[in-house]
């Protein structure tokens, strides 16, 4: 055996995670280049985003974080677009967020609400662009040719009237010096040959082999582990713990008192866990001990009696709500945790000039402050070394596991690998907010709709991270797929109210469109019902005024062969929603037993999001989007008892296996034009209702709360 | 002393009998492609094959299991060459990748046992948890490798 286990070494110009290279695989994201030093043969910079190697090899530096999306495929496509190179030779890495810190030169390195490519797609092909325009005329320069006559494509910058060529990587240090006269113009989509095209991922291999570097694989000379007990209830504090009861066992080195909780630290990560979990420590459980679910949900309906903020106001609801046949209908969510695969853990070393923290982060930049923070260091002293994400869903947005590694870390000054444990990671997470809604509509004699009027009452996701609150009481993400709904009714109302616990909330795949997507749907479909209408035919007709969602509605209702026959016991649901700028209608085709046993046997698809960068990926995030909404809309809820949440682990918070796992189908249907949507997210919100939908359709039941599991589908024949 | 072969390499251990194979794995042998998810046996990220079977490494305690010969996924092969891990290049499964060493062990211990597996045989057999919904690429891997390794 080759096989060499990762590690981390510190070199001259900072810390290099030494690639595994048994299986030869790409060094994705595991490499900085060494830019700088002006060797013949170093890699040379061209501009901020761009490395080039002698060999012509082409490392793209991308800006948002890897969790599974694509994007460091994606990125790069758009910048190799421009660029002219052999995409065979491209590799990707992380851009610094240090190097951000002071020159912005990667503008906020954030990753979420799907805005990776919406935010950048121009942006990655102007410095694909500018790059080429430089290498061209260096070899301009070199040939002594007029650009005019010089083009860059396969890696190679060419004359074609004098045969010659050179490499980008001989050209490189000299296309790194020479000044453009202005920024060349940018393809048009018409223009595109490598964008568009079903790419393979760079990083498949990586990930087929082990290979794949995350947070949790970092290895450094003389790491230390820790493992934490946080206090069981949401914003409760430690009043006491007694190390000296794991002082002394084998491999422990120190106890750490941490924000939430206490961290054991040891040569070995299992000998701390065990340690931890042994740890007697008392508890101030602080103001949330005494609440439970049952209490909040009573307060979440209560809410809805209250002061509310007006969303949205066309028409007159109030007076429409008092003509026709009066529809109400109450819809409930549960809080819900990400649960990513790989537990959030991090990495840290606390040094006298400076702090460097290696793990997955959907914010990068903001690891960098919150590590200074808690090191008490200036900002320009720590290096953030991004890893894969092992999942992310909105979880790793922020990083309250860095803030203690990097305090362990301070306290120990050794490197520490800290990592939760699954249990930690379900019980501490931060959570899609729970919801309760109130839905009303009336319909006229001819079953057109005259009036609509929802309320939320939900949590404040921006109160909840101390962000603030928003003003005049509407929290966009509170909202979002209620404000902005799409159908033509004449009088419409959307209010919300925002009400917090001490449950921590935060960003969740499609955050305020994964409960209100399922309600709005769902309402719909009862709408439709109760006008004795098709529900395809129901929506079609509100939706006359949007062609784009008439097309996707349409697309999903040919390819999932609505209408068509189905054997006794299943069938079919249907539901539509834009959420990211994309457009996403699903069919679900779905078997219930006479026992209740809910199957989801296919969903079908249809999605405009606009212009597609790699319609593999595309199809990938929407099979994952429909994956991670049915796990939710199957079987999961967080419930609080005592103040504390009461799941732990996968046994208890469930998630979709292979034998649950629909067949799902995407077609696409871009509309182009000025569309750049999102995609990482948008496959979440219509799997709830239309499944929901689709269980109607067989039992007649309504599901008006969240999860499927805990409605009694059982037929009473 | 606790003896292990793994991946055709001999160690020996000092370490706690109670120890989760797991944590020897990628703590004491640096062998990080086996990856941690929940510690209860529910997930699968931490399948290797023990004595030839596929086996959730978090609850094997390494005592239990002295002199035994181990595969990891680092063993499959040194260059990606296995028909498995050919068929998830091909059918580019992974997402957020966490979960794939395990599904990949599961995949290869299903195919040596039933060589062409039908949905069913997979349904049964891959109970491994990807949060990124990567199954119905994972199914059709599992087909395509059947067939690769048919040559």
């Amino acid at each position: 055996m080759t096989y060499q286990p990762p590690l981390a070494t510190l070199n001259r110009r900072g810390f290099v995670i030494a690639s595994l290279t048994a299986a030869g695989g790409m060094m994705l994201g595991l490499r900085h280049a060494d830019a700088a030093t002006g060797a013949a043969d170093a890699p040379v910079e061209l501009g901020a985003w761009i490395v080039i190697d002698p060999d012509d090899s082409i490392t793209i530096r991308v800006s948002k974080s890897e969790m599974g999306q694509g994007i460091f495929t994606a990125l790069p496509m758009l910048v190799a677009e421009e660029l002219g190179c052999d995409w065979s030779k491209v590799r990707a890495e992380y851009a610094s967020a240090n190097r951000n810190l002071t020159t912005h030169d990667y503008g906020p390195m954030g990753t979420g609400g799907s805005r990776s490519i919406r935010s950048l797609h121009t942006t990655m092909q102007q410095i694909g662009a500018s790059a080429r325009a430089r290498l061209i005329l260096a070899a301009a320069q070199e040939w002594n040719a007029p650009v005019s006559e010089c083009s860059a494509s396969d890696g190679q910058v060419r004359h074609v009237a004098s045969g010659r060529a050179l490499g980008f990587g001989t050209l490189a240090a000299a296309a790194a010096k020479v000044q453009i006269a202005a920024e060349p113009a940018i393809k048009t989509p018409d223009q595109y040959t490598l964008v568009g095209k079903p790419v393979a991922r760079l990083d498949t291999q990586a990930k087929s082999t082990g290979q794949a570097m995350f947070g949790i694989d970092v290895r450094l000379p003389d790491m230390v582990y820790a493992a934490v007990t946080l206090c069981p209830v949401p914003g409760g504090a430690v009043k006491s713990f007694d190390a000296s009861k794991v002082i002394g066992r084998r491999g422990i080195q120190a106890v750490v008192a941490v924000p939430g909780g206490v961290a054991v630290v040891a040569d070995r990560f299992w000998r701390a866990k065990q340690a931890a979990a042994n740890l007697p420590v008392e508890w101030d459980l602080g103001a949330g001990a005494g609440t439970d679910s049952a209490m909040f949900r009573a307060e979440y309906r209560a809410a809805l009696d209250g002061k509310l903020a007006v969303a949205r106001d066309e028409g007159d609801t109030t007076r429409a709500l008092t003509q026709g046949k009066l529809i109400e209908a109450a819809y409930e969510v549960p809080h819900l945790s990400h649960a990513p695969m790989e537990p959030l853990n991090c990495t840290a070393q606390v040094r006298a000039d400076g702090v460097d923290v290696w793990m997955g982060t959907q914010n990068p930049d903001m690891a960098l402050q919150l590590a200074a923070r808690a090191a008490g260091v200036a900002p320009e002293k720590v290096q953030i070394h991004t890893c894969f994400l092992g999942g992310g869903f909105g979880r790793r947005a922020m990083n309250d596991e860095l803030v203690q590694a990097v305090t362990v870390a301070k306290a120990v000054g050794k490197p520490v690998k800290l990592l939760w444990t699954r249990e930690i990671d379900i019980r501490h997470d931060r959570y899609r907010p729970q919801a309760a809604l109130r839905c009303r509509a009336s319909l006229a004699a001819d079953g057109s709709l005259n009036g609509l009027h929802i309320q939320t009452a939900v949590g404040s996701i921006t109160r909840s991270l101390g962000w603030g609150t928003a003003a005049g009481g509407v929290e966009p993400q509170a909202v979002e797929g209620l404000a902005n709904q799409p159908y033509a009714v004449a009088n419409q109302r959307v209010e919300c109210v925002l009400k917090n616990t001490h449950i921590p909330v935060m960003f969740w795949r499609s955050v305020g469109s994964s409960q209100n997507a399922f309600v709005v749907e769902s309402f719909i479909d009862e709408l439709a019902h109760a006008a004795g209408q098709d529900a395809y035919q129901f929506r079609r007709k509100l939706l006359a005024h949007r062609p784009d969602f008439v097309r996707v509605l349409d697309t999903a209702a040919e390819k999932g062969d609505w209408g068509k026959p189905l054997p006794a016991g299943t069938g079919r649901g249907i539901a539509i929603h834009e959420s990211f700028d994309t457009i996403v209608a699903q069919v679900a085709e779905v078997a219930v037993s006479p026992r209740g046993e809910v199957k989801v046997q296919r969903v079908v698809a249809a999605v405009d999001c606009g212009h597609v960068v790699n319609p593999r990926l595309v199809e990938m995030q929407i099979e994952s989007g429909v994956i991670y909404g049915l796990t939710a809309a199957m079987f999961d809820a967080i419930t609080i008892k005592n103040g504390a949440v009461e799941q732990g682990n996968f046994d208890t918070y469930p998630m979709v296996r292979m034998a649950d796992a629909p067949r799902i189908e995407t077609y696409l249907t871009p509309s182009n034009g000025a569309r750049w949507g999102g995609i990482g997210e948008p496959g979440t919100p219509p799997v709830a209702p239309a499944v929901c939908n689709a269980i109607f359709a067989v039992t007649g039941k309504r599901i008006r709360s969240l999860p499927i599991s805990d409605t009694d589908l059982t037929s009473r024949t | 002393m606790i003896t292990l072969t793994v991946n055709g390499q001999k160690h020996a251990l000092d370490i706690e009998p109670e120890t989760p194979l797991l944590w020897v794995l990628r703590d004491e042998l640096g062998l990080t492609g086996t990856k941690f998810g929940c510690g209860i046996a529910q997930c699968g990220a931490c399948s290797v094959h023990l004595n030839g079977a596929v086996t959730r490494s978090c609850q094997v305690q390494v005592g239990d299991i002295d002199g035994a010969t181990v595969l990891t996924i680092e063993g499959l092969s040194h260059d990606a060459s296995h028909p498995v891990q050919r068929a998830w290049i091909e059918r580019d499964v992974p997402q957020c990748g966490y979960c794939q060493s395990g599904q990949i062990m599961a995949a290869v211990a299903l195919l040596q046992q039933t060589p062409t597996p039908s949905d069913g045989d997979i349904d049964d057999a891959i109970t491994n948890i990807c949060r990124c919904g990567t199954y119905p690429r994972i199914r059709a891997a599992i087909h395509r490798a059947a067939e690769l390794a048919k040559g």
